[in-house]
């Protein structure tokens, strides 16, 4: 059994972001860090491990050679092997490709009937959420997006599916693959031993010569030039202000449709 | 010094843990009960702090000087007293039993003190016995398979939460000064060990300290640490890594100070603008940040020499422990008087980082002791 689990490194956009002339983001001149979402993805794997401790936890990512670093504090923190997936050829992929090259490294290792492949719902540099929809749709399996709670019972998992408006309890077979959003743990930290050795863990490089031949890759839609996607621009999205919650008490509802009420809502 | 991946990670390791889990709640209880917070030692444990420096095979993570180093350093920016709390464990507490305990004793104690089972303490100082550690007058008598322990220890760290106590105590009282001590494992709640009253400290309040009573307590010989008669030895080199995590955590008090006294320059306004524009606060600034920067690099070469067996490592130790304890305290004092006023209120982190800077420069050996040892190996070659 694997859970495998696709990773990003990403610029630290929580500073100023640097945009390049061409409306993409100046990756050079900012921090970098593991998505946020991704490591709540990693922190689902680790928990399930804990639990069927058989299992092993393998983390995925595509990027440029010290995205090693990041795949390093992985290990560290328990995943049990790292496969970043690199080449000069990948370069400059939009979503469309990205998610092309991650599914073919994933059939590349090998997916088995328990297996399960764990994302971040999306990444903050780009935002779109769409690349792990578009792994589990290269590869044919049933996905379960923006999980806020996993449970697994043998081959099936119970996910409950949180939306803005409400939520979905939604079982699934495996193998699938699933979102994971920030509400459904706190990833934790990486150990003394884990850095220790961390170095004694497989960690393999997949290259363009190794997944060229992979069905789900299509060579001419991979990379800066086979991606669909234009940027128009870059920016930061407006800060939306906290909801707020009510209590569903009899109390709650009135005070908020008085609240409506002066606000001419209603 | 450039410090590598590993070391870079561990780093992060340390930080991002203070950071997140020494929260102000916890640091303000610790300073209002003075009691030691059992969850956040515990959680400390867990993720392998208790035995950073304590070697695989007992328990350990297996981490050398400099990783321990590093964790110390970390913990104390955030809080000084947190700090102490995965120290011992891998200095004072466990650091006789990896230098001379044997493999029995090392099997016993030191894995359930490397995983934060267990806490062990070292007992060395006696109200007549303090930089003058031979003027010990606990006495331990052979009685058959032991030996039964009599004395008062004082300024016992964190004595009123251990489970063991390293005890140093006089086997030949007939040989003078340093000779004739040797070093036995105490279980605490053996007959005979009663504590005095939590002392009430200055600073690096929430790590309880307090005397240790011994009134004919029988320890058996098996608990005897390395050799009879030969405990001082054995009880200096011990001091000596413990010098080194002082040092680092002074390192870290200074640049928790610093980093708050920065804040501050940066924010306060007066005669129209933020104070750090002035000359008299920046050049403070400068002074405390090459300090800091020099202390550093003394204190990281010297754990990576001491692990290399470098014959100068304990005079390096010293040196470390007095130029950062020193360096500590002028940070501090410059620290609050950047923050004028409100510096002295308890509500500012320098207040508390100003406090607890001065203990540095008094245990594990004084300022002045350290410069015994550094003067003695210069002189005496």
């Amino acid at each position: 059994m694997k859970y495998i689990v696709c990773v990003k490194q990403v610029p630290d956009t929580s500073g100023k972001v640097a945009v390049k002339e061409d409306g993409t983001m100046d990756r050079s001149k900012m921090a970098t860090i593991i998505n946020p979402d991704d490591l709540n993805a990693v922190e689902a794997a680790l928990a399930l491990k804990d639990k069927n401790p058989d299992a092993k936890v393998v983390v995925v990512s595509m990027g440029p050679p010290p995205a090693a670093g990041m795949l390093h504090e992985l290990l560290a923190m328990g995943a049990d092997e790292a496969v970043l997936v690199s080449g000069r050829e990948f370069g400059g992929s939009d979503t469309f490709a990205t998610s092309q090259i991650l599914a073919g490294a994933i059939a590349h290792m090998g997916v088995e009937s328990d297996d399960v492949i764990f994302c971040g719902r999306q990444a903050i540099d780009g935002d779109t959420a769409q690349v792990g929809p578009q792994i589990a749709e290269k590869l044919g399996l049933p996905q379960v997006s923006y999980a806020a709670d996993i449970e697994q019972n043998g081959n099936t998992l119970k996910i409950k599916r949180v939306l803005e408006d409400g939520y979905m309890n939604i079982e699934v077979e495996t193998p699938c693959l699933v979102t994971c959003i920030k509400e459904l743990n706190t990833p934790r930290y990486m150990t003394v031993r884990g850095i220790l050795e961390f170095d004694k863990k497989p960690y393999t490089v997949y290259d363009f010569e190794m997944l060229k031949d992979e069905p789900l890759i299509e060579l001419d839609t991979i990379g800066l030039k086979g991606s669909p996607t234009n940027v128009y621009k870059s920016f930061s999205p407006p800060v939306k202000g906290a909801g707020k919650m009510i209590d569903a008490t009899e109390d709650g509802i009135s005070a908020m449709v008085s609240e409506l009420v002066e606000k001419h809502i209603i | 010094m450039i410090l590598d991946e590993k070391r870079l990670l561990m780093q992060k390791l340390c930080r991002d843990f203070a950071e997140t889990e020494f929260t102000d709640e916890i640091l303000d209880e610790l300073e209002e009960t003075g009691e030691f917070n059992w969850d956040i030692f515990n959680k400390m444990a867990k993720y392998g702090f208790c035995g950073v420096k304590i070697p695989t095979e007992y328990g350990g993570q297996g981490g050398d000087s400099l990783d321990y180093v590093l964790m110390v350093e970390e913990f104390a920016k955030v809080s000084p007293v947190l700090a102490i709390y995965a120290n011992t464990s891998n200095s004072l507490g466990g650091g006789p039993l990896m230098i001379c305990g044997n493999e029995e004793q090392k099997a016993k104690y030191l894995a359930d003190v490397a995983t934060g089972k267990k806490i062990m303490v070292f007992c060395l100082t006696e109200p007549g016995a303090g930089s003058d550690a031979g003027g010990t007058i606990t006495t331990a008598v052979e009685d058959g398979d032991y030996y039964v322990l009599n004395g008062r220890k004082t300024f016992v760290s964190g004595a009123p939460v251990a489970d063991y106590a390293v005890v140093l105590a006089k086997t030949d009282t007939t040989l003078k000064g340093s000779r004739g001590i040797s070093m036995f494992i105490v279980d605490m709640k053996a007959p005979g060990v009663s504590l005095g009253k939590p002392e009430a400290k200055m600073g690096i309040v929430g790590y309880p300290t307090c005397d240790v009573i011994l009134e004919n307590v029988r320890v058996h010989k098996d608990d005897l640490v390395g050799k009879r008669d030969k405990g001082f030895g054995a009880a200096m080199a011990t001091l000596d890594g413990g010098r080194l995590g002082i040092s680092a955590q002074a390192l870290g008090i200074a640049e928790g100070a610093f980093n708050e006294a920065v804040k501050y320059a940066k924010e306060r306004k007066q005669f129209g603008k933020p104070i750090a524009e002035f000359q008299a606060i920046s050049f403070m600034i400068a002074d405390m940040a090459t300090e800091i920067e020099a202390a550093r690099e003394l204190i990281y070469s010297t754990a990576l020499k001491k692990d290399a067996g470098d014959p100068e490592a304990s005079k390096l130790c010293a040196m470390s422990k007095l130029f950062a304890a020193e360096m500590c305290n002028r940070v501090c004092y410059k620290a609050v008087q950047i923050h004028g006023g409100y510096g002295y209120i308890k509500e500012y982190k320098v207040e508390r980082f100003y406090r607890d800077a001065r203990i540095t420069s008094i245990y594990e050996g004084t300022s002045q002791v350290q410069q015994m040892v550094v003067s003695g190996n210069i002189l005496k070659k």
